[in-house]
This record gives C-alpha cells, structure tokens and sequence, in this order.
C-alpha cells in the first residue's frame, strides 16, 4: 500500500467529511470544538504525511487506487508539489476555525460545515491522480464556497457570490471538454501516465486553451481576475483566507500538473501570451492596488499581481522559474492569508475595512502593529521573509527566459513596496482619526495564537527555504526534463551580442 | 407464437387490464376505494416491472414485428413505471389535503404509462402512434383533472389543443413516410432509406422525416416546439406536472431514439442537423427564458427544456454509446426531477394551500433545513454541478458528443450550461441567503419526507457507485438498436 500501512490520503479526505456531517448536526460551541479538533487531526496527518515522505524515493508515493466507478477511478497519490501544496492547505484550515470562532456567530454549524467539506475538497484537488477525479474536486469546491460568501458575506455578498460560481464554472467548463478529448485520444484517466503522453502539437493548442481559461480565471489572470476583489471584499474572514491562500494556488497548481507537462509545444508556443498578461497584471493591478480605500480590496489587487509572478516563474522553463513560482505560491499562500486576518482583527473590531477610517493603531495596539508589520514587509519581498525567496528566484528564472519580461516584472516589486507600505502608514502610523480608534484593544490571546504559527512560517520559508524546496526540487526536475525539448531558449543567453545587447543592458538592472 | 406475443407484451397488458379492473372497483366503491385504487396501482408497476424480467424484457418481436422486446424497452419502461408509481404515491397527499382524492387519478396514470410502454417498445409506426395518443389522451385529462380550477382546465385544454396539432404533424409525416417507402414497420422503413433514391423521392422522404420530428420533438418538448410547456407545469396540479415531467419525456425520448436509430439510422446526416439545432435551442432558450421566472412550476417546465436539450446532444452523436449516454440521461433526469417536484409538493402556506412561488422559498434553509438541502442538492444536481450526480449524464453526452467528432458541440452545449447554472443558483440563493419568509405547513407523511430523502441521496454523491451498473445496464440498452 504506501510506507505507512494505512491509506492516509483517503483518511485526510475522510476527517474532514465526517465531521462536517456531524457538524450539521450539532450545537454552535459543539460544531466550532469539532471542526478545530478535525481541522488540527488533518494538520497532524498532514505532519505525518511530510515526515514520511521521501524526497528520494518513487514520484508518486502514498498511492491509492480503488476502481469505483467504472469509467474512472478513486486513484490517489502525492508528489512532492503536491505535499506543499497539502501542507499549506492544513495548516490554514485551523487557523481559519480559529479565526472564526467569535466572528461567526449565526449558523454556526452549517458554516462550519461549509469549511471542512472545503477542507475535504481542496486536499482532494491536490492528491487526485485521475483526470476525472481531479475535475470534480476541483468544480465541486464551488458549491461551499458559494454558500460561504453568499451566506456569511458583507453587503453585496449575493452579486460576488454569484460572480465567483458563475465564473469559475464557465472557465473550468471547456476544460472538462478537453479532458473527454484527451482521454479518449490517450485511453486513459490517469494524471501520471497522461503526464507523458505525447498529444499531437495541433491538438495541443487548443487543449492548452481550454486548460488556460479555467487556471487563468482560477489563478487569477489579468482580465479575468475581477471576480476576485468582490468575492474577497464580501466573503468572511476566514473566507478570504482560504481563497487567497488556497484556492488561487489551484489554479498554479494546474499549471503545473496539467498544463506545462501535457502540452509542453502549446505552453512554449503561447508563452508570450502568458507573459504579456502577466506583465500587464503585475504593472496594472499593483497601480489599482496603489489606490483602493478599502483593505481587503488592496490585498485582493495585491494578490493578482503576486500570481503573476507565479505564471511567469511557471512559464520560464528553467528550473529558478519553476521552483520560484511554486515558492511564490507557498509565501503569497501565508502571507496573503496572515493579511487578511490582520483585517479580520481590526474589522471585528470597528466593522469597517475602510483605510481612512484607521490610523496610529501602532500606538494602542503594538502587538497588532508587529505582525502587521512582519506581513507587510513578507509581502513587499524583504529578505528574510518567505516572499523574497519565491520573487526572487523567479524574477531570475524570467530573466533567463525573456529580460523584457524580468524587467517589467522587477517594476511590480517596487509597486509592491509602494502599495504595502503606504497602505501599513495609514493604518499603523500617524494619529488616531476617532477617540474610538485610539482605544482599540490590542490582539487577545486567541488572535496572538493564530498570528504566532503564521510569522513563524513566513520566517521560516523565508531563512531556511530549503525544507521546502527539497521534497519538490526532484519534481521539478522530471518536470525539466519532460519540457525541456519545447524550450524556446532565452535572450539572455546571446544577450552579449552586439543586436541584443540594449535590451539585456535594460533588463539587467 | 401468439402466446409468446402475449408473454412479450405483458406488462402492457398487466397495466390495461388491471386499469379497467380499478376502473370497475371504482365504479362501483366510489372514491371511498381511492386509497385502495392507489395501492394497488402501485402495486400494478410492481408487478409490471417485474414481468420484465421475463420474455417481456428480451423476448425480441412480437405480433410479427409491430412490437418488440428488447433490452432498450425494458431499461425505458423500468424507468416509466417508476416514475408513474412515485407520481402516484406522491398525489395521495396533495389531493386528500385539497379534498380531491379521486380513484380516476391512478387509473389513468396506469392507462397512460400503458402507452408509454407501447411507445418504448413500437417498432412500427402505427403502434408508435397509438401508443403516444394512449399516453396524451390520457396526459391531457390529467392536466385538467381539478376540473373547477380554471388554471387547472385552461392546461388541459392548451395541452389538448396543442398536442392535437402536434399529432397532426406527426400523422403527416408518418403518411409521407409510408407514401414513399410503402411500409410502416421500422425495419422495412430502413431497408427502403438503404437504397438511393430518385431525386424526387428523396426530397419527399426527407419532407417525412422532417414532420416525424417535429412531431415526436413536441412530445419532448425541445425548443421550438416548446411553448405548451411552461403553461401547462404551471396550470396542471403540481402532481400531475411531476408526472409530465418524468415518464413521459422518458417514453417520448425513448421513442424518438428508436425512430431515429432503427428506422432512419441510414439517414444520421440528415436528422442529426435538426436534433443539434434542437438541443442548442433548448438549452439556451431552456437557460435564459427561466432567469425571469417567479413561479417555480414555471421554472422547472424551463429547467426539463433545459435538460432535454443536454440529452438531445448525446442522440445527435448518432452512435451506441451516444444513445446509451441519452438513456442515463433520462434515468438521472427522473430522479432529479421527481425529487424536486417532491420539494415542490411541500410548499403549503400556513393553511394548507399550496403555494408555487419562488419568493415563498425565502430563507428554507432556517426554516426547514432538510428540506432546502434537499431542494440544493437537487438544483445543483439540475445544474450538472460535481459532485452531485446530475454532473455524470451530462458528462457522458458530451463525452459520446466528442467519440463522435462533434466537439464543437460539445463545447457550445457545455458553455451553455452555465447560463442554466444562474437560474438554479438563484433558488439556492432564495433559500439560504435571504431573509425566511413564513414557515411552510409541516407534512405529516413519513412517505413523501422518505422519497424525497431516497431522491436526495440517489443524487447525492453516492450515486457514482451506481455508475458501473448504470454504465452495463444503459449500454445493454444502446445495443439492442445497433
């Protein structure tokens, strides 16, 4: 079966749907006690899972495969990519309870409900190995999350939660369409074996399309990310957390799994399409970010032009880019999330996300200034902090790829610093606008429990990435290999020339 | 020979016979018997399903070739006679509380799935008609059943009117047909369609074909033949609409399937152009007229447009596994269709009256929580949503669409999908985010509260097990026309 005997990814999937059946069917304390309890089980599974992967051993390791239901099957398994991307996923989920716990307080149990079949449904996008089963985690994560914005949402909480489900569903919809192509072109469902499966380079234009419009609205894209700032604005806390810092990264996930391995000719053929719109989404959303007066809005532009960086690194074809995208994916993942829950504490406590409305917060509540503080500089790049890493390596992979793009891209970290640190000035510094402001309590007990975990992991990926890095960096090769005989080659490279030598001179600096 | 004909058609002849039996105990017992009549209708689909277990699920052709028993028949008319027995059973209720609990009801929902049954089985054209006009004779008396409701009469009459001309239409091009080929069996009509004709002769054998589906396309009420639809779920009792919803759409689809599959197979070029317009038409027209909807009769007569147009994809692919994908459709369909007629039926305002608007849903889910999950799961089902189980027929037309190089259809028809996606959306939305508007009447009956829990569960994630057995059974069926 798998090195530990017991079939653990089924189990991860099974907690988290259990309880949510028990959760409807409980009181409001009962239901926050279990989904803690389910959400810190999967964690400790998930813990599991790390200590017992091995780095060195077969790809695909923890496999599962049951023939359910007949046309594909209950196939499941893990690669490293996956592994973080798992590890991410349950390490917010009990953050997200706790964040919830006194935020939430009508339909307590269907909302927590609501969470751990997310749970379920996420952690099940990332080990499904079969084509099919992959697609219906992937739709199916629409239907909570549609209650969860629609139920528990701000004021205009029934138009973003509309916009999000209908989006999504029209952008994933031609993908199942590619995939019934694929299968019946391959003869089979399986997500390894379709991995190496030579499609012929006409077809896989257009299955590299379809594909595309489904990541691309997931990731988000530029211009197809609008829907994220409402469904982030309106959606709870806790909400906001899980899409930022999980349901974005399927979309990078995607790229990674289906995209660049199943069609490598498609994706160097049409890298220019997504480096331009990376480009335009890094320099455009990060101007948009620069003047929103709400903050959730801020960090939901912020969050397109961090995914930017994440298709460019993807789309490098190098192993800096690659490795520095799924980086970027793990850093934005904590540290857009810790953001959001840095809104969340100071929402729960004035009802507004109004910037103008803040300020001086550094004086009454210095405990809540740290951590903004420590999230804000991740998010800008500092060194030292997860997102250095990530933009870093994958700002070099772009740049052996193409200097025009490493160029515009580097822009976006200036417009980042700007952005973060002009929204952290008004917040945090300055004088309190209201005496109600002046006496905001600082965090309590269960707010510092949920930030310490999150900064200690900002810092960690960010002064020792390498236990990160390590269980993906053989993935990440085999991915190498795999693409490499569509490399389309960088400028970088014969940028000594005399011909290309202004434009390597530009991108250098 | 003749006993075997006999043997081969004895559910049809368990459902007659046992019909004019009821008929007569109500005669003379009077509704009083109505509950009676009812069980043992039910009990009449029991046994007629179970008969096809014998030669009358396999037995091949009898009454020398109007008829056939095979296993497409079977698959369609176990689908029928469950339909029919949960129409009926879910009435009993519905017409006690309204003080309309009459014996005709079961007696002529038993004389109509007898020509449903016909219709599954017809291989001939004259059987093929007097099986449907067996079914709609008797489908337009229940649209009218709650005679004083003027709502109630104006559909049957609509409903009558309509399906006269309809049947019109269809006689038509069934005497076109048998002008120009000389024959009324299906077999004989493929055998003549196999032989190039004169120029002449072709065009006119196309004009029959053409008025043959215009005809049956009313019956399934694929856009443009559509327009009865909306007017007559609304107006006929809310039963009566669940049962027009199902068996019907499934004995029409049936028999469509097998006009176009055994008798004019050598023709697929020519019917498939009018089967893929019908099926874009209908899930576009079936998705956009429904967003404006307030009566949610209103909106489920768009939702089955909506739906027949999915399946309609899979027939348009022309091929076994195409036709097999139609036959899932259709058993998926029922369940998600009866189920939420079932929800449907529940919605009664504090006096017991029903009531059909979509604004009454308001906040279910504080109210009564089951039944909006319930209702969720049976919209989202509608909506072919993973990882409910309305989500697998519509893969597998698409996926007989692309095995037979209709990709773009595929494509076109799944985008269109979304457009139908909003209007489910919306009765989730009514029942889970808005404010609750008054508390519906509570049921009592432990029966409808379980079909609608069986319904809910068969549609539920679980049902992807049933997916290898649902997967032998429907190709089964696929291959008895191939």
């Amino acid at each position: 079966m798998n090195q530990l005997g017991f079939p653990i990814l089924s189990l991860m999937l099974a907690v988290p749907f259990a309880a949510a059946i028990a959760c409807l069917f409980s009181s409001a304390q009962t239901a926050r006690w279990l989904a803690l309890a389910a959400t810190l089980l999967d964690l400790l599974l998930g813990v599991l899972l790390w200590v017992n992967f091995d780095p060195n051993g077969p790809q695909w390791q923890f496999t599962e495969h049951v023939d359910l239901f007949g046309r594909f099957a209950w196939a499941l398994g893990i690669d490293g990519i996956a592994l973080m991307l798992i590890m991410l996923s349950v390490f917010l989920m009990p953050i997200c309870i706790a964040a919830s716990w006194e935020a939430i307080s009508k339909r307590v149990p269907e909302y927590m409900a609501a969470f751990l079949l997310m749970e379920a449904l996420m952690i099940g996008v990332f080990v499904a190995q079969d084509l099919f089963l992959f697609y219906i985690m992937f739709e199916a994560g629409l239907i909570p999350m549609y209650l969860i914005i629609g139920i528990w949402g701000g004021a205009r909480r029934i138009y973003a939660s509309y916009k999000f489900f209908l989006y999504t569903l029209l952008g994933s919809v031609l993908m199942l369409i590619a995939m019934l192509w694929m299968v019946r072109e391959a003869g089979t469902t399986d997500i390894p074996t379709l991995m190496n499966y030579d499609f012929p380079a006409g077809a896989q234009t257009w299955l590299f399309l379809a594909f595309f419009a489904s990541f691309a609205v997931k990731m988000p894209m530029w211009p197809v990310h609008t829907w994220l700032p409402d469904a982030h604005v309106e959606a709870p806390t806790a909400g906001s957390v899980i899409l930022a810092g999980v349901l974005l990264k399927m979309g990078g996930y995607g790229f990674i799994r289906f995209s660049l391995p199943m069609f490598p000719e498609a994706s160097a053929q049409l890298m220019w399409l997504v480096f331009g719109l990376s480009m335009v989404a890094v320099v455009y959303t990060s101007l948009v970010a620069l003047v929103q007066e709400d903050m959730k809005k801020l960090i939901a532009y912020s969050s397109v032009a961090h995914m930017a960086f994440v298709t460019i690194g993807l789309f490098a074809f190098n192993r800096q880019g690659i490795e520095g995208g799924l980086m970027v994916m793990l850093g934005h993942g904590l540290v857009s999330g810790a953001l959001f829950l840095c809104v969340g504490v100071i929402y729960d406590r004035l009802h507004t996300r109004e910037i103008a409305r803040y300020g001086g917060l550094s004086d009454n509540m210095p405990k809540y200034a740290l951590f903004f503080l420590l999230f804000t500089m991740a998010s800008v790049g500092l060194p030292g902090t997860s997102n250095f890493v990530g933009e870093f390596l994958s700002l070099i992979g772009a740049y052996h790829a193409s200097s025009w793009v490493a160029f515009v891209a580097t822009t976006g970290i200036i417009l980042g610093a700007a952005y973060m640190l002009y929204l952290y000035r008004r917040i945090a510094y300055g004088q309190a606008p209201t005496a109600e402001v002046a006496a905001l309590p600082d965090l309590s007990a269960r707010e510092l429990a949920i930030m310490v975990p999150l900064g200690l992991a900002v810092l960690w990926m960010g002064v020792y990435p390498e236990s990160f890095l390590a269980p993906m960096r053989r993935d990440v090769g085999s991915l190498l290999a795999r693409i490499e005989r569509a490399n389309p080659g960088g400028d970088a490279k014969i940028a000594f020339g005399p011909r290309h030598a202004p434009a390597a001179h530009e991108g250098a600096h | 020979m003749n006993s075997l004909s006999f043997c081969m058609t004895l559910p049809e002849i368990i459902l007659g016979a046992g019909a004019l039996v009821l008929l007569m105990i109500s005669a003379y017992a009077g509704d009083k018997a109505a509950s009676l009549v009812v069980g043992l209708a039910v009990a009449l689909f029991a046994a007629a399903g179970l008969s096809l277990l014998g030669p009358a699920g396999s037995g091949g052709d009898a009454f020398g070739g109007l008829y056939r028993a095979d296993s497409f028949a079977a698959f369609a008319k176990l689908l029928i006679y469950v339909a029919s027995a949960i129409s009926v059973i879910a009435a009993r209720g519905y017409f006690i509380r309204i003080g309309a609990l009459r014996c005709e009801y079961p007696i002529l929902i038993l004389l109509s799935a007898t020509g449903m049954g016909m219709m599954a089985s017809a291989t001939d054209l004259l059987t093929l008609y007097v099986g449907l006009e067996l079914q709609s004779l008797a489908a337009y008396v229940l649209a009218s059943f709650l005679r004083r409701d003027t709502r109630s009469a104006e559909a049957g009459l609509k409903y009558f009117v309509l399906g006269a001309l309809a049947s019109g239409i269809l006689l038509y091009g069934i005497s076109l047909l048998y002008g120009f080929t000389g024959t009324t069996s299906f077999d004989g009509i493929a055998r003549a369609f196999a032989v190039p004709a004169e120029q002449g002769i072709g065009v006119a054998r196309l004009f029959g074909l053409v008025f043959v589906f215009v005809g049956l396309a009313f019956k399934i009420s694929a856009v443009p033949f559509h327009m009865w639809t909306p007017d007559v779920y609304e107006g006929a009792p809310t039963p009566v609409t669940a049962f027009f919803a199902s068996a019907p759409k499934v004995a029409a689809m049936a028999l469509l399937v097998r006009v176009a599959v055994s008798a004019l197979g050598s023709e697929t070029h020519a019917w498939q152009q009018i089967v893929i317009f019908s099926a874009l038409a209908s899930t576009i027209l079936g998705g956009v007229a429904a967003i404006g909807q307030s009566n949610i009769k209103r909106l489920l007569a768009y939702s089955s447009i909506n739906n027949v147009g999915f399946a309609l994809i899979g027939l348009a692919a022309g091929t076994a596994e195409g036709v097999a994908s139609v036959m899932t459709y259709m058993a998926v369909y029922v369940v998600m269709t009866l189920g939420s007629f079932l929800c449907v039926l529940q919605m009664r305002d504090g006096d017991g009256h029903p009531v059909e608007t979509i604004a009454s849903l308001s906040g279910l889910s504080r109210t009564r929580p089951g039944l909006a999950a319930a209702f969720a799961i049976f919209m989202f089902s509608l909506a072919g949503i993973p990882p409910l189980f309305g989500f697998w027929p519509k893969f597998l037309v698409f996926d007989a669409a692309v095995g037979a190089h209709l990709t773009w259809l595929a494509a076109v028809g799944i985008a269109t999908s979304v457009i139908g996606a909003f209007y489910y959306l919306k009765i989730v939305k009514t029942m889970y985010f808005d404010e609750p508007a008054p508390e519906f009447a509570r049921s009592e009956s432990a029966v409808e509260g379980g079909l609608i829990a069986l319904t809910a569960l068969l549609v539920s994630p679980l049902g992807y097990l049933a997916i290898p057995a649902l997967g032998v059974a429907s190709m089964a069926a696929a291959k008895a026309l191939f």
